[in-house]
């Protein structure tokens, strides 16, 4: 497995006039697990094709392992893909779309063996090994398509777009979980591409953020929840996002709703766009003290229930457990140690509350 | 109102709907809830007329429509994947069934403009198709179905091939939507939390089969049937097989005893069952029951933690509210309430069932 290293890197399709992605500098490790996380058409695909050779990039350089592969060919890079959709041999057996990448390459007989009988008890498969792929169900198809992915371990790199999403709730528990282990295991480079939050923050230790082309945060699963830095990373993670309140800066407090809330650190005054930026997690409702909230929905999601409301014309949703009694007429808490305060879209500096 | 009179659908050996009847009310969203093959799409194409039951009856209104042409209903349907006019403009695809109507121009340009605006189309209304990203287009296809005002909509997985975040965004927004139309809908998901986010009834189906018709909430909340708790589960069901002898609970493949009693059950097999967000690490009374294993792989989500252990050679999961991590191999407890355990007889019939008061 390789490292990978994106050196001003930037694309423009020829005949578009914007960027699909805007430069980024980006230093990968061997043996990690990364996610591009965002909406369609942020760029996270046409990031993953640049880096399997599918596509050149109009600017900058793509290195493995400091060797310079940019005008190498898929093939010349030695990568593992795994599509959204079954790339599988309809007329061969599972256990023959699985020992087929190894074949290309002039295993040993004896070594295909192993690693096939590994894949298949991997995906839970091992039944269906003579059975024709033809004969089996789309999920199970998408298994063998993610168990190519995994059986050569000659590979520089794993790379995964959007594997999971044509797969049952159930199953996706159970793959997502499985190619954790494998990662856990046998520790390959592994770039998943996903809108898919739950999966992106559960496989990667580092999850890369895009936005219109742009990296906008590089992170651990705990950052990205914690400290945002962008409001639209505070939004795109969790469920619901972050609540981005607008307010006034007077010196070391922020002003929301008539509301002083102490800052860390003492803001110069600017013509900057300040907001507030609160988890659902992190907002108590009180009977008593707080700031009363106007409620606008209810809804019980068995687990939790959402409280939507709004403080002077801001929307905010705070979060319930279940079987806990929501008030009458709430107020709101915020946990002051898990407020994060933006200029502009933009965390500053450490925050308030620090940790 | 729509009604299904023990429908059932055959193709060869195979049963695709399985003595289905169901009575769904205008305004009322009715979830169809399952995995794939479920059925979902089998009893929706029947609900639409493209596929004749083998046998049994659909009324719609009280009025027969087995014999009514799909063209002669007032249908809209969505499906999973986008269908457009690709040569039309935005607006003429939202437009194009008041246009079929024969609406007066003013009153379209009005309600088109109503609709792209719930669906955040406003901007696009004057772009083609192939123009817009995957989700604009579903967004389209769901604006058309919208203003047709048909008596039945019925959508397959329309989100399905959407963005995480559209997703919630929409799934938040389509209860009010739905109201506001007055039709019979029917809504089919694979995912429970997008039935859970949606709310008003769901039909959980499981191989042909109706195992529970009822308010979204009831239904996951006191499932009739383990397979109705299993559907209704994300992240999946916890379950273990055990063995009731006089009152007293044991894990079967250990025969180790669990903490508590119960009354009231008859000696036999059973499924204990609970859902992953019920298990604690601590210990809250003294009726909790205890359980044990070796973990597997831990999932950190950055605010949660999915704990995978091996409970007496059952594949579980712990849902933790904060980051924790476990070691693999190591060896994991959790507690449990009495109270949220659910217990299902050798038939997958839920059991009603008290812990005995000790003492």
């Amino acid at each position: 497995m390789a490292s990978i290293q994106l050196q001003s890197l930037a694309h423009r399709y020829s005949s578009a006039p914007d960027y699909a992605l805007r430069s980024m500098q980006q230093n990968w490790n061997d043996g990690g697990a990364y996610a591009l996380l965002g909406p369609s058409g942020c760029g996270k695909t046409t990031l993953l094709n640049i880096i399997s050779g599918l596509l050149r990039p109009s600017e900058g350089r793509v290195l493995f392992d400091d060797i310079d592969v940019t005008d190498f060919t898929t093939e010349q890079r030695n990568i593992a893909q795994v599509f959204q959709f079954p790339v599988v041999y309809d007329t061969m057996t599972v256990a023959d779309n699985l020992a087929f990448p190894l074949r290309n390459r002039g295993i040993a007989k004896n070594e295909i063996e192993k690693r096939v009988a590994d894949t298949l008890q991997m995906l839970d498969l091992q039944e269906r090994a003579n059975d024709r792929a033809r004969s089996l169900s789309a999920d199970d198809k998408q298994k063998i398509s993610l168990g190519r992915g995994l059986v050569r371990t000659d590979v520089q790199a794993i790379l995964f777009d959007e594997p999971l999403t044509v797969i049952d709730p159930h199953l996706k528990w159970q793959l997502r979980t499985e190619l954790k282990k494998i990662h856990q295991r046998f520790q390959h480079t592994m770039i998943y591409v996903t809108h898919d939050q739950t999966e992106a923050l559960t496989f990667a230790d580092q999850v890369i953020v895009m936005y219109e082309g742009a990296v906008v945060q590089v992170g651990t699963p705990q950052q990205l929840f914690e400290t945002p830095e962008h409001t639209f990373v505070g939004k795109f993670i969790g469920s619901p996002g972050m609540n981005v309140l607008p307010c006034e800066i007077d010196g070391s407090e922020a002003i929301f709703a008539g509301k002083r809330i102490s800052l860390d650190r003492t803001i110069e005054n600017s013509t900057a766009r300040f907001e507030l930026g609160i988890r659902p997690e992190h907002i108590k409702l009180s009977s008593r003290d707080g700031m009363p909230l106007t409620v606008t929905a209810v809804e019980d999601v068995g687990r939790h229930v959402i409280v939507r409301g709004e403080i002077s014309g801001a929307q905010l949703n705070a979060l319930v457990e279940s079987g806990v009694a929501i008030p009458a007429n709430p107020s709101v808490i915020f946990d002051s140690s898990h407020i994060n305060l933006y200029a502009n879209g933009y965390r500053v500096g450490s925050g308030m509350g620090a940790r | 109102m729509l009604e299904l009179r023990n429908i059932t659908r055959h193709q060869g050996e195979e049963v695709f709907l399985d003595d289905i009847s169901l009575s769904m009310r205008r305004g009322d969203l009715n979830i169809l809830l399952g995995p794939t093959l479920a059925g979902k799409t089998s009893l929706m194409r029947i609900m639409a007329g493209l596929d004749k039951p083998d046998s049994g009856e659909l009324l719609f209104d009280g009025v027969s429509v087995l014999g009514v042409a799909v063209q002669k209903r007032n249908l809209a349907m969505v499906y999973q994947q986008f269908i457009n006019y690709p040569s039309m403009t935005v607006f003429e695809n939202i437009a194009s069934p008041l246009r079929v109507a024969r609406i007066e121009k003013s009153q379209i340009a009005r309600q088109v403009a109503e609709v792209a605006e719930l669906l955040q189309l406003t901007g696009m209304l004057d772009r083609t198709p192939d123009t817009l990203s995957g989700g604009q287009q579903q967004r389209v296809a769901l604006a058309r179905a919208l203003i047709k005002k048909a008596d039945l909509v019925l959508l397959d997985e329309p989100l399905a091939n959407l963005d995480y975040k559209l997703r919630e965004e929409l799934r938040a927004e389509l209860p009010a939507l739905f109201a506001a139309m007055g039709a019979v809908l029917v809504y089919a998901t694979t995912e429970p939390n997008e039935a859970l986010v949606l709310g008003g009834n769901s039909v959980c189906l499981h191989k042909g089969r109706v195992e529970q018709f009822g308010p979204t909430l009831d239904s996951y909340r006191m499932p009739v049937s383990l397979r109705s708790a299993e559907i209704f589960s994300d992240p999946p069901l916890n379950s273990v097989n055990v063995e009731c002898v006089a009152g007293h609970l044991a894990f079967v493949s250990s025969h180790q005893k669990i903490g508590f009693n119960i009354v009231q059950i008859p000696d036999g097999s059973y499924t204990l069952a609970v859902r992953p967000h019920h298990l604690s690490l601590e210990r809250v009374t003294s009726d909790d029951m205890e359980v044990e294993g070796s973990v597997s792989v831990t999932e950190l989500t950055g605010s949660e933690t999915f704990v995978h252990f091996s409970m007496e050679g059952n594949p579980w999961v712990a849902l933790l509210h904060d980051m924790q991590e476990f070691s693999v191999g190591s060896t994991v407890r959790f507690y449990l309430k009495p109270q949220n355990l659910f217990l299902f007889d050798s038939n997958n019939a839920l059991v009603e069932w008290q812990p005995a008061i000790k003492g």
